[in-house]
């Protein structure tokens, strides 16, 4: 499936498997039922990844996250909003490997996914026919900065009219 | 009041330009009409009965002249010359053209305004006490509070696709005058009686709707600096754990109910313990900054009473009712807090002409600081008018039809706009409100019987709060038939409670007449100035109840 990043488009590095069968897959990409037993048989040398569903608790989660080089997060719809909240979760719990959005997402969703701690997104075929890679990239960039602290970087509003009191640019009114 | 600075005034003008770009992707097939739905709902945008619907939000129901007279020249230019004021403290209108919708939030832009998050599974535009600021019964303003939520919840990157909408209330008095029990969240500022310290008293759970709740305290004493974390922690817990298998059953209420209060409490409690709060609040400086816009005006040294306004009530009666029936004490010696009433006799509630949307603005800039505030009972206050000033003001209001003496009184009416306008609605729900206000038109009548809140829905949905109306009102269709349902003993005030049913549903005909049953009960029963909510609680539903179902038998 089609995979992007704020970058652009991207290639899937890796490979799904239906089961815990990672063979020599040097990353291997299994779905939660399977991670146990994946882990168990991985080599020193592979990466193990796993596709989890929206409603997992991050407390079952956080016993396995550093040994997991990228999570995917299910999207079963766009108007699904979990996904958001497990990411910044997975975040906050200090998973530092690579975090995936996967499902039809809507472009309009990307700058949202990213601040949340996404570093890419994988859709389904039909929606990245339809919202072709710049809409994404422009879509992104729509609203330079939002109110917000905490998600992302500190270019949020809030930090900004602090940084500027602090140079004495902005009276306290 | 709050005005922008540029991040503000770039944030909205960003998201003009982010809709006409939807716009666009919706037009050429990028984006499917279910994906876009979300996206215009944000902007405010409804596809109603029989044109689209554009809700413009009010935050906390604060509105500057300069802004009233905006939404007048948008109403003239791309409606019909008339919006409606919302029970949200939101303002409507009903008949724009779907491709106008960019202009309009460009000359909403101009004038520090937007539709951002009106409708949606979002955090929706944040309301509170119209008597902000003024009201003699206040600890603290609720409206630095209110401008920084609006501001933290625009565009929240992690909760702008929840589980279903979520309302947001916030009073800083000792009596609720925001309804903030039905609401998702509500905030009252309060002291702690140990420390002194203004907090948060925190409720979560309220609603109205098919399943009415009233909320339930999470949180007896937050601090103030906390508020954000606090906010985000409940959000995160409701994004996560809301139902989303029954959009009827994915409110937050409904979560808490499920789950008990002490369970959401102790998970909420979790996650705020656990997140990192300095990152995530306000710092200080940036508290003061919001609310250094909300400083009360330069008031004139005056005396408690003006005598010009003593001499001018006794000269006539009908401005000395109107004195007392619409205006509170002031914090101000000498000062008015004055409610305008859009509940003219026969009107549609809440509704208000261009014009007269103009003169309410004239008005506020020469007697009020400029200021206007919107109530969630469909009424416009002006907060700061000198007494002696009253009569001069109430001579105009008259000239324009706005000089009701009503406010708090049966014809005060709550209304949605019903089946006449809505594409949810059941029944009709302005023509009720009329032929009651019609029923009780006479002035004397009204005030013999004094405070009584009548609410109305046209449907289950609850936008016309009729579960804590004192009489509830619920329009629904039964075989093809207009049906409505009458509650009892609801109320809106730190003593919120839910109506309870007083017996089957009656035709649109027999409603001012139940009414006037009910009332008369009130009448006989009451004791030495009782109102009629102290009544129906003293004495209990029973006799209420008989004398319904005498009509209800009549007329079946």
């Amino acid at each position: 499936m089609p995979l992007l990043d704020r970058n652009g488009t991207k290639i899937d590095a890796w490979t799904r498997s239906e089961g815990s069968g990672i063979d020599n897959l040097s990353q291997a990409l299994v779905p939660w039922e399977a991670l146990t037993e994946a882990l168990q048989h991985k080599t020193r040398d592979q990466r193990i990844g796993v596709v989890i569903p929206n409603n997992i608790r991050i407390a079952e989660l956080k016993l396995v996250l550093r040994q997991l080089s990228l999570i995917a997060v299910s999207f079963p719809a766009y108007s699904d909003g979990r996904g958001f909240s497990l990411a910044k979760l997975i975040r906050n719990h200090g998973f530092t490997g690579t975090l995936r959005a996967s499902g039809p997402l809507i472009a309009d969703q990307f700058a949202y996914a990213l601040s949340c701690g996404f570093d890419e997104i994988e859709l389904p075929e039909a929606n990245a026919a339809r919202q072709p890679v710049e809409q994404w990239l422009k879509a992104v960039g729509q609203i330079s900065h939002g109110y917000q602290r905490g998600y992302g970087d500190s270019h949020n509003i809030l930090d900004q009219r602090r940084t500027a009191r602090a140079a004495g640019r902005l009276a306290a009114s | 009041m709050y005005r922008y600075d540029e991040f503000d005034e770039r944030f909205v003008r960003e998201r003009v330009a982010q809709f006409r770009d939807q716009v666009s992707r919706r037009l050429d097939g990028s984006i499917t009409e279910d994906e876009f739905k979300p996206l215009r709902l944000k902007n405010g945008v409804y596809l109603q009965l029989h044109a689209y619907m554009l809700r413009i939000a009010i935050p906390y129901g604060t509105l500057s002249s300069k802004q009233l007279r905006q939404l007048a020249l948008i109403g003239e230019r791309y409606d019909r010359g008339y919006g409606h004021f919302t029970t949200r403290q939101n303002l409507q209108f009903n008949w724009p053209k779907l491709r106008d919708v960019p202009e309009i939030l460009d000359l909403l832009a101009d004038v520090e305004m937007h539709c951002i998050q009106t409708s949606g599974n979002c955090i929706r535009n944040v309301t509170a006490d119209h008597f902000a600021g003024v009201a003699q019964d206040e600890i603290e303003d609720p409206r630095p509070t209110a401008e920084l939520i609006r501001q933290w919840s625009s565009l929240h990157p992690e909760f702008d696709y929840l589980p279903r909408k979520f309302k947001i209330a916030v009073t800083g008095a000792e009596h609720d005058r925001a309804v903030i029990k039905a609401h998702d969240i509500g905030l009252r500022l309060r002291r702690h009686p140990d420390t002194h310290e203004v907090s948060y008293e925190v409720s979560v759970g309220g609603g109205l709707g098919r399943t009415p709740m009233i909320g339930k305290v999470v949180r007896d004493y937050l601090p103030k600096y906390d508020l954000l974390a606090f906010l985000e922690a409940i959000m995160r817990v409701y994004n996560l754990e809301g139902r989303r298998d029954n959009k009827y059953k994915a409110r937050v209420k409904i979560l808490v109910h499920e789950i008990g209060v002490e369970e959401f409490r102790r998970r909420v409690e979790e996650e705020f313990a656990r997140l990192d709060g300095p990152s995530v609040n306000a710092d200080p400086a940036e508290v003061a900054r919001i609310a250094a816009y909300f400083k009360a005006p330069d008031y004139e040294v005056l005396p408690a009473t003006s005598r010009v306004l003593e001499a001018t009530k006794a000269a006539n009666p009908a401005f000395a009712r109107w004195v007392e029936v619409n205006t509170i004490p002031h914090k101000a010696p000498g000062y008015a807090a004055l409610t305008i009433s859009l509940k003219p006799v026969g009107e549609a509630p809440g509704d208000a002409t261009s014009d007269q949307m103009r003169l309410v603005a004239d008005l506020a800039e020469q007697y009020s600081h400029a200021e206007i505030r919107v109530t969630h009972a469909q009424n416009l206050v002006l907060p700061y008018v000198r007494q002696r000033d009253l009569f001069a003001i109430w001579q105009r209001l008259g000239e324009a039809g706005l000089a009701s003496a009503n406010i708090g009184l049966i014809t005060d009416i709550i209304s949605c706009p019903g089946l006449d306008y809505c594409a949810l609605a059941t029944a009709r729900s302005i023509p009720i409100a009329q032929a009651i206000q019609h029923r009780f038109a006479d002035d004397d009548r009204q005030k013999a019987i004094g405070e009584l809140n009548i609410k109305i829905s046209g449907c289950i949905n609850a936008c016309g709060h009729h579960h804590v109306g004192h009489i509830g009102i619920l329009g629904l269709e039964k075989r093809g038939i207009e049906s409505y349902q009458i509650t009892l003993g609801g109320d809106a005030t730190e003593n919120a409670a839910i109506g309870e049913i007083l017996g089957p549903g009656l035709a649109a005909e027999d409603v001012p007449d139940a009414i006037e049953r009910i009332v008369n009960v009130y009448l006989s029963e009451r004791a030495e100035g009782e109102s009629f909510i102290e009544n129906v609680r003293r004495i209990g539903p029973a006799p209420f109840k008989a004398a319904f179902q005498e009509i209800a038998h009549a007329v079946a």
